[in-house]
């Protein structure tokens, strides 16, 4: 379930509150569920509150392994 | 009422304080001056200045009349992008226009509610009157009424047009055909979302503008580029999700739309994403749909392209035989989907 | 936009697709189950069963908050609009659900209910402090996703004195649901589970360790974009092949073994188990959902107005407990595309888009003609 969206710190602001930021769309949410959030930081965003903090390594991770899934040589069958 | 009858108003009215009162829907002297001072002045053509109840017009000559109603309840009431007023005007003329007509003349009648600032109401006229000059479609004839506090929104306008269409064109929702090409003549959702940007809960910041406009100069380089049109539609509220369902279910067909060919603003998309909403749902206010048949598909969409209402043009699919009139899509990630009606209104989710 | 994009990739997908046809054997079936709704919804919204070769069958789970929602539970929300006079706030999902009398949240505002639409809990606190002579309930649904905002709001209100807002309280939470799923007494071939995306950013993975050990499914968490379900498929294949049952995450740009640690502390502070819950399909299940502690009890919508919860049948022929638990396909409800419709919803597998009737009907029904 749940419709959350990974978006960018771009502001923080008073009352534990940050202002991120979507391709351009910025939208008021709260931080007080996270801790150490930065500006500059991505959170995962979930009916107006930061979620966790989300990593850009395990990201690029993740993407460079479905690449390299992707050139799998289609000759070689697994069985 | 004329030059004679303005000498008898002691006091100009009070835009900065004034707010609209039932007087000014009662008759007497308090809504002829309204009507002078804020409807006739600012809208400005020789109709409205005869004061009259109707207006007279030449009766056209060959052709077929068209005529279509548009009743506008917008809010916010000033978005950005635009207001009720050019909102208004533009709705109603592009009825028209999507018919294959010439607008001519609109009417306008307002319903206003009690309370509701004289400021704002000389705004959303002056924005109408700003519309209409530039489309070169007047205002000719309109009415006020006021309702008491709490009976209405602001403003409702309801704006009706007429227009002439020449003998041979015939546009309609039952003439697409399998094979034709279907074309949309810009970005999707942008009005829409231009709305909810401003929405109390739902709020976010954002560029995002209505894309509220006349199309008729659009329609026009269209009839003229030569293309075999088939079907001219703007797709409005429901966004073109659902005016391709009508489209299939009024001409019996099936269509295939291709995701990755859908014109959509980044800051529209992402504003979607924010609040669980599908763009081809969304609103728009100065979009078209055109089918045509498919060997005029890029004839058309060239002369979309060189008007400046048609930079993001494309062609998004095509028209099939279906006796289930499904519009299906065909999704970015190679899959396919349908693109079905409208379930009552479109939500936000949390899930 | 960055982390979305570039995980819905149409040439990465293609690579995906392909490689689980050529890791899934050709001599035996594979049907996963995704639980979480969010799934459902992509999976129809983008097509993947058209990525999966034929006998890698996907079966929805009842991962949907709105879907499992009794009735009653909304009975009891419209109740406090109409008879209470509340200002009732809701997410947008649950406005349309049918309840009890022909009507439903959005049904009651034309009555003149006084129901409004909040995209986050912080609004109904909001809403709270702007109207001191109204009382203002907030319907608070969802899974372990949801419940930590709720959790915040209720301290808002706490901190700001407000003596006028109230929580209908309806959290539910994700492993009885899964383990209610294994436990049927009926027998349905499910050789593992996609596991939720965001529940997971907070409960972390190990809660769903007990599924991969005692019962022997596979459990693979997966991130919310189209690639990331592909390629927790490709997992799943891969463990079944292997004969293995264990927890494994894709999602690992944003869930930990762990979860947030912070939420979790504040729902635990703020909320405490109800001994039994009925859910929607899944029938009373204990300890599976929430309720405030009686440290809070003064912001608990029942316990201030007096609203208990009635049980409400589902129409006779209406399918969703089989759905629900993957039991029978949206297809095989008498009601289905004829008297069941997004329009017309008789239950609440077609009124969420999440649901599996509804994401059929909306989005795949084009398969069944």
């Amino acid at each position: 379930m749940c419709l959350a969206i990974p978006a960018q710190v771009v502001e923080l602001r008073a009352g534990d509150n940050a202002l991120v930021d979507l391709a351009g769309v910025r939208k008021e949410i709260s931080l007080a569920l996270v801790d150490g959030i930065a500006v500059g930081d991505y959170v995962i965003v979930h009916v107006g509150y930061a979620l966790n903090k989300l990593d850009p390594e395990e990201a690029a991770k993740t993407l460079a392994l479905f690449a390299e899934i992707g050139q799998f040589d289609a000759g070689q069958m697994v069985h | 009422m004329g030059a004679t009858a303005m000498r008898d108003y002691s006091r100009p009215l009070d835009l900065k304080n004034g707010r609209v009162e039932m007087a000014h829907g009662a008759g007497g002297r308090a809504m002829a001056h309204l009507i002078e001072a804020l409807f006739a002045r600012r809208l400005d053509n020789e109709w409205l200045a005869q004061g009259d109840d109707g207006a007279v017009l030449p009766a056209p000559g060959a052709g077929r009349l068209v005529m279509a109603t548009d009743s506008h309840v917008v809010s916010p009431l000033f978005f950005p992008g635009g207001d009720i007023g050019c909102l208004a005007v533009h709705g109603t003329i592009n009825d028209v226009a999507v018919m294959g007509a010439r607008p001519l003349w609109l009417s306008a009648a307002f319903i206003l509610e009690e309370g509701f600032p004289l400021g704002d109401l000389a705004r959303i006229v002056d924005s109408m009157a700003l519309a209409a000059k530039e489309a070169g479609v007047p205002v000719v004839t309109g009415d006020t009424k006021v309702v008491e506090r709490g009976k209405g929104d602001g403003v409702f306008i309801t704006t009706t047009g007429v227009g002439i269409l020449p003998a041979a064109r015939e546009l309609s929702g039952r003439r697409a055909r399998p094979g034709d090409a279907i074309l949309v003549s810009g970005t999707l959702g942008d009005h829409g979302m231009a709305i909810m940007a401003g929405r109390d809960s739902l709020g976010f910041e954002s560029p995002i503008l209505s894309d509220t406009a006349a199309l008729h100069g659009l329609i026009d380089a269209l009839h003229e580029c030569g293309a075999e049109l088939h079907v001219l539609r703007d797709p409005t509220r429901g966004g073109l999700a659902t005016t391709l369902n009508e489209i299939a279910r009024q001409s019996g067909v099936g269509m295939l739309l291709q995701e990755k060919a859908m014109p959509i603003n980044p800051l529209v998309a992402a504003a979607c994403e924010f609040l669980g909403l599908d763009p081809l749902y969304v609103a728009n206010e100065g979009k078209l749909v055109a089918i045509c048949a498919e060997n005029d598909a890029l004839a058309l969409l060239a002369a979309l392209r060189a008007h400046p209402l048609g930079v993001h043009a494309a062609i998004i699919g095509s028209v099939h035989e279906d006796p289930n009139h499904f519009v299906q899509m065909a999704t970015t990630l190679g899959g396919k989907r349908i693109v079905d009606w409208l379930t009552g209104d479109q939500l936000p989710r949390i899930c | 936009m960055k982390y979305i994009d570039e995980f819905r990739d149409g040439e990465l997908a293609r690579g995906l697709s392909e490689a689980i046809r050529r890791e899934a054997r050709p001599d035996r079936r594979y049907h996963f189950m995704e639980f979480c709704g969010g799934h459902t919804h992509a999976i129809s919204r983008y097509g993947v069963a058209d990525l999966l070769p034929d006998n890698v069958e996907m079966i929805h789970g009842p991962g949907c908050p709105v879907c499992v929602l009794p009735i009653g539970r909304v009975d009891q929300a419209i109740r406090l609009a109409l008879d209470n006079d509340v200002i009732l706030c809701a997410y947008g999902d649950c406005l349309r659900v049918p309840a009890s009398g022909g009507l439903s949240l959005l049904r009651a505002k034309a009555s003149g209910g006084d129901i409004r639409m909040v995209y986050s809990s912080a609004d109904a606190v909001e809403l709270a402090r702007q109207h001191p002579d109204r009382q203002v309930a907030f319907f608070a649904i969802g899974f372990e996703t949801t419940t930590p905002p709720t959790a915040v709001a209720i301290k808002q209100a706490l901190a700001l004195g407000l003596k006028n807002f109230s929580v209908l309280c309806c959290h539910v939470l994700t492993p009885p649901a899964m383990m209610a799923i294994l436990n049927a007494p009926e027998r349905i071939a499910i050789e593992g589970f996609v596991g939720p995306a965001h529940v997971s950013t907070v409960i972390g993975s190990r809660p769903y360790e007990p599924f991969a050990q005692q019962y022997g499914k596979p459990v693979v968490i997966a991130g919310f974009e189209p690639l990331d379900v592909l390629q927790a498929i490709r997992m799943l294949v891969r463990q079944v092949n292997d004969g293995r049952a264990e927890v494994e995450n894709e999602f690992t740009r944003a869930v930990d073994r762990d979860g947030n640690r912070k939420a979790q502390a504040l729902v635990d502070e703020v909320f405490e188990l109800r001994e039994i819950f009925e859910w929607r399909g899944l029938g009373v299940l204990p300890n599976s959902a929430l309720r405030l502690r009686p440290a809070f009890a003064e912001f608990d919508a029942e316990l201030r107005f007096g609203s208990a919860y009635q049980p409400v049948d589902d129409h006779k022929s209406c399918e969703c407990a089989a759905i629900l638990r993957g039991l029978k396909r949206p297809t095989e409800c008498k009601l289905f595309g004829n008297v069941c419709t997004p329009e017309n919803p008789v239950g609440s597998c077609m009124v969420s888009s999440e649901g599996a009737c509804a994401a059929h009907y909306t989005y795949g029904r084009y398969r069944d003609a």
